[in-house]
């Protein structure tokens, strides 16, 4: 049967034509990871997670600060831009209005869209122009802008997947509406939830635009809120760029530890939505 | 005062479509309503409207009267919050809140309805589960999941979860359609011994079902009861052409 024969053959070639895409899928981030390694591993040693950079021309020294201060702006993004995102999102998912959450679906896309520097503009303009200062909260005030579409629309996406059915035995019981939600549907998507806030961290971690000019960067520890703070993508785009190649070395290590800190708060949300999943079964 | 449920002149819509027509009924206290009728005939909206879930729906809309023990539940100053407490509902699919152990499960209603207490908690989940049939076959691990539980003793949970609040009406929207045979006669078994203390309406689409656990039916077609008697009458002696040609199985 040479048609059966054919369609075999076709049925090989689009297996491994198929194959192929999906290995090539992580082949980028595969490179990049193994790059890093090859040129950041060097430089990771105890003293770049506990020293200070050291003046140019001395070698040495470590990135401590910019590990810490990019900690204290993912605490002020999520502080600022998850209890905004994840509330708006319950709204937008158990509302039965029509109008009012159409819009701020929309706007949240739009918002989801606007190009982080731009972000960082609104931040500079609303809190470092008036104070005449850099500092660490308009930072993370331009990070938790862009938290806030993300964390809303996992959020109500999340919150949508919860049975209509459990609404409706909640209710039949007599509870408010506001008790269903917080005690019955709230609760059943909280896995959910929370994978979505940490998607939202991974995504502002990295995020160097939007801190240039609000963070914008710190040589020393961090000094308060309402000065300016180091960030690790600031610290490696500072470190790239200049001509010294111990910097370089360093800028690589950074890169490295950055792209770990990700990888760990992703890895986190994958095993959070494990657990959803095995309770949805 | 006429006790148990009475319904007058009952309209309901979903949007502009006019899925109940001037509905009159009397479910009497202390007894077992079945309600027949094909599918999308209305029966499951009927129950709804009678404890206020018709209109959670967006869009949903209804007019006419329900009065339980005298009292129309569709004064403007009811709440119907306090109407559901007081008419209990299991639905088609047994619906168990996953997050919650068996004991939560039952407890759910006095616990969010505000009741602290954990003694007497702990009685009023006994007795559900008792009431449910259930008890016997938990009692050991109160605190698994209750969406661990097999689909009939789930079922028999959401029926623990609703007595628990000890409603005076209880609703049933085809509880045994999605259970085999032998959870059926137990939830059947359960319905005679509720009656006892409250007021059963049971949607079915199994006309011995009706027959064995209901004194009274009422044949819904097309959005309206078309007829509405003592059970046995209404099977042996059916008065409408429709009710006759329908539970013979000449339909259509």
């Amino acid at each position: 049967m040479t048609n059966l024969g054919r369609r075999r053959s076709v049925n090989r070639l689009m297996n491994g034509l198929a194959g192929t895409a999906a290995v090539l899928v992580i082949l980028p981030l595969v490179v990049i990871f193994g790059f890093l390694l090859y040129q950041g591993s060097t430089a990771v040693n105890l003293d770049f997670f506990t020293h200070l950079p050291k003046p140019v021309g001395e070698v040495g020294g470590g990135m401590a600060n910019a590990i810490v201060g990019t900690m204290i702006l993912i605490a002020l993004a999520a502080g600022a831009g998850l209890p905004l995102g994840i509330l708006g999102g319950v709204y937008l998912a158990e509302s039965r209005d029509r109008r009012l959450p159409w819009v701020v679906r929309f706007l949240a896309d739009v918002l989801n869209g606007v190009p982080s520097i731009v972000i960082g503009i609104f931040a500079y303009t609303l809190l470092v122009l008036p104070f005449r200062r850099f500092s660490a909260l308009a930072g993370g005030l331009a990070l938790g802008i862009i938290v806030i579409p993300i964390a809303l629309r996992t959020t109500e996406e999340i919150v949508r997947l919860v049975p209509l059915s459990l609404r409706e035995a909640g209710l039949a019981l007599g509870i408010p509406q506001w008790k269903v939600v917080l005690r019955i549907v709230l609760p059943t998507a909280r896995a959910g939830i929370i994978t979505g806030a940490m998607v939202a961290i991974a995504r502002v971690a990295g995020e160097t635009a939007p801190l240039l000019f609000t963070a914008f960067g710190n040589r020393f520890w961090h000094q308060g809120l309402d000065q300016p703070i180091a960030a690790l993508p600031l610290q490696i785009f500072a470190y790239a760029i200049a001509p010294y190649e111990d910097w370089h070395r360093q800028a690589w290590a950074g890169a490295l530890v950055l792209i770990v800190m990700v990888f760990v708060v992703s890895l986190f949300a994958r095993l959070a939505t494990g657990g959803l999943a095995r309770q949805s079964r | 005062m006429a006790e148990g449920i009475q319904v007058i002149r009952l309209n309901a819509w979903f949007d502009t479509r006019h899925v109940l027509r001037d509905i009159h009924l009397r479910a009497p206290a202390n007894g077992v309503t079945a309600l027949i009728g094909p599918s999308g005939c209305g029966k499951s909206t009927f129950v709804r409207c009678i404890n206020r879930m018709h209109e959670i729906v967006p869009n949903a809309r209804v007019t006419g009267q329900v009065l339980l023990n005298g009292e129309d539940l569709y004064r403007p100053a009811v709440d119907p919050v306090v109407v559901r407490r007081r008419i209990g509902m299991v639905f088609q699919k047994p619906n168990p809140f996953p997050t919650m152990s068996v004991f939560d499960n039952v407890a759910a209603g006095l616990r969010l309805g505000g009741m602290r207490d954990r003694a007497l908690l702990t009685e009023a989940v006994e007795r559900a589960l008792r009431q449910a049939a259930l008890w016997d076959e938990v009692k050991d691990d109160l605190g698994k999941s209750g969406a661990s539980l097999s689909g009939g003793q789930q079922q028999r949970l959401c029926i623990a979860r609703a007595a628990a609040v000890q409603p005076e009406v209880l609703l049933m929207d085809e509880p045994c359609s999605a259970l085999d045979p032998i959870a059926t006669a137990k939830i059947e078994e359960l319905i005679l011994e509720l009656k006892k203390d409250l007021t059963v309406i049971i949607v079915t689409h199994n006309m011995q079902q009706a027959g064995r656990v209901s004194e009274w039916t009422g044949f819904f077609l097309l959005g309206e009861l078309v007829e509405f008697g003592v059970t046995r009458e209404l099977f042996t002696n059916p008065r409408d052409k429709r009710t006759e040609d329908y539970i013979t199985g000449r339909f259509g």
